[in-house]
C-alpha cells in the first residue's frame, strides 16, 4: 500500500511555499496614529483597483485594519485616494 | 471642556488668488470668534483630485488644526455647506495618538526649517 503512495508522480513538483510568518507592522515599530492624510502611505493598503487589502494578505490586527480602513474612506472622501481606478500604483 | 479638531477642506481652483485668501480668513474668523484658538494653519496649495468633483479636477487644500468647544462644530459646518467656493470639508477630532502625532511632524518640520537657516 505504502509503496504505490510514492509511485504518483506529480506532473510538477509540489513547491512547498516557505510560510513567511505575517506581522502587523503597526504593532511592530509601535506605530499608533494612522494619519489619513498622506495617500503614498495608505497606498500599501490599496490593490490596484484602490480597494483596501484583507487581514490575510497584509496581516495588520483588526484594531489597527479598522484605523487603516477609516483612514482610507477618510482620504477618499478628501479625494486623496481615489474609489476605484485602474493603474494606482 | 476644549477638544482638539482638525479639519481639512477644498477651495474651488477657480477663485483669484485674493478670493482664496479672503476665504481662508473667514474660517479663520469663524474659529477665533466662537471660543475656538487655532494651533496650526497648513496650506497646500493647488492639489490634483484623485476623481473629479463637480467636474473640477484640482483644488486648494487648507488644513487647519484649532482647540474648540463642541458647539462650534456645529457652526462651522453649516458655514462651509453655505458657502458654495468649498467643494469639500472634513472635521475630525484628534484623540491622544492624533495630538502626539501632529505634534511630532511639526516639530520635525521645524527642525527641518531649522537646519536650512
Amino acid at each position: 500500500m505504502a509503496q504505490n503512495q510514492s509511485e504518483i508522480r506529480y506532473l510538477t513538483p509540489p513547491t512547498v511555499e516557505i510560510k513567511k510568518k505575517k506581522y502587523c507592522r503597526f504593532k511592530k515599530n509601535k506605530i499608533k496614529y494612522i494619519d489619513y492624510k498622506d495617500p503614498e502611505f495608505l497606498k500599501k493598503f490599496l490593490n490596484e483597483q484602490g480597494k483596501i487589502l484583507p487581514r490575510r494578505i497584509t496581516g495588520t490586527s483588526l484594531k489597527y485594519q479598522r484605523k487603516v480602513s477609516t483612514a482610507v474612506k477618510r482620504a477618499r472622501h478628501l479625494a486623496l485616494l481615489p474609489y476605484v481606478t485602474d493603474m494606482l500604483k | 471642556m476644549l477638544n482638539q479638531y482638525e479639519t481639512v477642506f477644498i477651495i474651488t481652483p477657480v477663485l483669484s488668488e485674493a478670493q482664496m485668501k479672503e476665504a481662508v480668513e473667514k474660517f479663520r474668523k469663524i474659529i477665533t470668534d466662537n471660543g475656538g484658538e487655532i494651533v496650526h494653519h497648513l496650506d497646500w496649495g493647488l492639489r490634483k483630485l484623485a476623481y473629479p468633483i463637480t467636474n473640477k479636477s484640482q483644488g486648494f487644500y487648507n488644513h487647519f488644526e484649532f482647540k474648540a468647544p463642541g458647539e462650534l462644530i456645529g457652526k462651522l459646518e453649516i458655514e462651509y455647506r453655505r458657502d458654495e467656493r468649498i467643494l469639500r470639508f472634513l472635521t475630525f477630532r484628534m484623540d491622544k495618538y492624533a495630538i502626539e502625532y501632529s505634534e511630532k511632524r511639526r516639530s520635525n518640520a521645524n527642525k527641518e526649517v531649522k537646519k536650512e537657516e
